[in-house]
């Protein structure tokens, strides 16, 4: 039982931490918290049901097409909401941030309707394996597990070794150095937009096959992901996903012990965990110079 | 030409004599307010102006402190069901309620106020999110509240009825007196306040925190306290909302609710009194009145309809507030960073100096 309490916590835990480090991303290079990350995720995913449901397209097919407009969308955010604001405050950004997320919530409610609907994914929850002997997986949480490695993987891969990656890491450090040296910092900022965009509407599509689609239903999955992305501390990614892991399994305790305090258990983690360590777990804390 | 040359024209109220007329020409017309309109009117009224004492409270701790809060509707919601609760299940008068509602909100505002300390910028948004969909989650578990079901609003009574003394207030126009004087009271205690040394402590916290607390400000009393009169301020507001919604449910108090607040203040001007009014009345009346039948509105309500048929659902239509709030946000923070007081201060300005 207890086990299998620790498998479901963490297939979901790793959903979180996927979708968390869509948000961390953003907030790495930018220094900007994107609470419009669940929107742009929850539009993606009917555009991905739309093509589905409308064109009867194959999966495969239908999963790419919205790959390419999740980081169109992005880009596109970055480009006319983020960009012309000039010099904003914290508060400003935040503004920006769930206006684009009113936006979205907007657009996907007058086109799509508050209705909830299927969205059919090709990994079910209810088909069970044993891969292990003792140990049953559904078909949902092997494909998280496999995708979230495989997106780890590539992401240390590009943070480490590609020219972008490597620019990126130094916007973050310092825009004005990076500037000096050459690098095009509002490009870099459009393609982490991108990317962001793009993990985040793979996330939100594991997400859909678990529960139902309707304009509303990235809103408790994005406040968990980003729960778990202070948790782990926004401006490390592994410690983004480890934060994420640690709080499906906490939560899916606190679900089985007391069902009825499950939704708030996320936000007393974080209020807690923010008053001990203010910058989340695994993050440096920069103390403010004057 | 708004040079202060002494402290005395600093605390002054009334800075001349323009301001002291327009403002008695502001009172009298919003004393005599039922007059000119019908009474579902009156109804709209009432929510623009318990908006109205919230968003100045919010100002004062986001717009003159320097702190976000996400969770404001937790605080709305302490307030209405405070003051509900201590009426009906204790007997309470009103007035002590709706006081008591406001400090039990400043009180939680203060245990919020805590964790302040140690955080900024988006970590506070999140944790002060958290605090308002924890209260929601709470509300909704707790029979006493109502659950789910939400729960009644009981008759408004500003008099003791168990001393045999009731005041009734039964209509909508009733009700707007008591919350208007409520509403001039609160603000100008705000627009006081900012003028004393509690005010100007926490205007130097915006402005650089660690320099103020330099200069001997304590950063611990004085961001506490911020939480707490904003939080007072908003338990009073959601205690008045509560008799004007008459019935209401935890979600009445969601995350958007918190949004919205915070969109008035940035619409209407961070740092300023009058900015949170004028926001929060615009808001409030988009939101209410006018986006509310957006369909029956002249010309653009049928294009909007013949919009949704051929691209979008017109079932969906209702959203549309949605989307135009949405754009507010994004176009205020990137055209006009200063809200609609900015917009005053410059048509201000080029009327004094004019031909220049």
């Amino acid at each position: 039982m207890i086990e299998q309490l620790i498998i479901e916590g963490l297939a979901i835990g790793a959903c979180y931490g996927l979708f968390g480090v869509a948000v961390a991303i953003i907030y790495k290079t930018s220094e900007v918290v994107n609470f419009g990350q669940g929107e742009m995720g929850m539009i993606s995913t009917f555009v991905a049901y739309h093509i589905l449901a409308q064109y009867g397209l194959p999966f495969w097919l239908a999963f790419l097409i919205t790959i390419v407009f999740a980081i169109l969308l992005g880009m596109f955010i970055e480009f006319f909401f983020m960009r012309p604001a000039k010099d904003p405050t914290v508060l400003g950004l935040i503004i920006i941030t769930l206006g684009a997320e009113m936006l979205l919530m907007g657009l996907a409610s007058w086109k799509w309707g508050a209705e909830q609907k299927d969205f059919t994914f090709p990994l079910s929850v209810q088909e069970l394996h044993e891969p292990i002997p003792g140990f049953v997986l559904n078909e949902w949480s092997m494909g998280v597990f496999i995708l979230t490695g495989l997106i780890m993987v590539m992401l240390f891969l590009f943070f480490r070794y590609s020219n972008l990656g490597i620019a990126m890491r130094a916007t973050q450090q310092n825009q004005n150095a990076a500037k000096i040296m050459g690098i095009k910092v509002e490009r870099v900022f459009s393609f982490t937009w991108g990317m962001s965009s793009l993990i985040g509407a793979v996330a939100a599509m594991f997400f859909a096959a678990r529960s139902v689609l309707d304009p509303n239903f990235m809103m408790e999955p994005f406040m968990r992901a980003f729960a778990a992305a202070v948790l782990g501390g926004l401006t490390s990614i592994p410690g983004v996903v480890v934060g994420g892991l640690l709080l499906g399994i906490i939560e899916n305790f606190f679900g089985y012990l007391w069902p009825v305090w499950k939704p708030i258990v996320a936000f007393v983690v974080i209020i807690i965990i923010l008053t001990i360590r203010p910058s989340g777990l695994f993050a440096k804390h920069y103390v403010k110079k004057v | 030409m708004d040079m202060k040359r002494d402290y005395y024209e600093d605390i002054e109220i009334f800075s001349s004599g323009t301001v002291l007329f327009w403002s008695i020409a502001l009172l009298i017309f919003l004393f005599t307010l039922p007059l000119y309109f019908p009474s579902y009117n009156v109804y709209l009224f009432n929510i623009i102006l318990v908006h109205v004492i919230l968003a100045v409270g919010l100002n004062i701790l986001v717009g003159y402190t320097g702190q976000i809060s996400l969770g404001h509707a937790g605080f709305f919601a302490i307030g209405a069901y405070g003051t509900t609760i201590l009426m009906t299940h204790l007997g309470i008068p009103f007035f002590v309620s709706i006081i008591l509602a406001g400090l039990i909100a400043a009180f939680f505002g203060f245990i919020i106020g805590l964790p302040a300390l140690r955080l900024e910028g988006p970590y506070l948004a999140i944790a002060t999110l958290g605090f308002g969909l924890t209260i929601m989650h709470i509300i909704g578990r707790w029979e006493v509240f109502g659950g789910r079901m939400g729960i009644q609003a009981p008759p408004l009574d500003i008099g003791v009825p168990q001393m045999g003394l009731s005041i009734l207030l039964d209509s909508d126009v009733k009700m707007y007196y008591l919350i208007l004087i409520i509403t001039i009271t609160m603000v100008i205690g705000a627009r006081n306040m900012m003028k004393t040394r509690v005010g100007r402590a926490f205007v130097a916290i915006r402005d650089d925190d660690i320099a103020a607390e330099v200069m001997g400000v304590n950063l611990t009393a004085f961001k506490t306290l911020s939480f707490a009169v904003s939080a007072f301020y908003a338990g009073v507001a959601g205690g008045l909302f509560g008799f004007v919604l008459g019935f209401f449910d935890p979600f009445t108090f969601n995350l958007i609710l918190s949004i919205i607040f915070l969109v008035m203040i940035v619409v209407g001007g961070l740092g300023s009194v009058l900015g949170a009014i004028m926001g929060a009345t615009l808001i409030t009346y988009l939101q209410y009145d006018l986006l509310k039948n957006i369909d029956e509105m002249p010309y653009l309500g049928d294009l909007l309809v013949w919009v949704s048929r051929k691209w979008f659902t017109v079932i969906g239509l209702e959203n549309f507030n949605s989307i135009l709030l949405g754009l507010i946000m994004l176009g205020i923070v990137i055209f006009e960073p200063l809200g609609m007081f900015g917009i005053w201060i410059r048509i201000k300005k080029y009327w004094k100096t004019w031909p220049f």
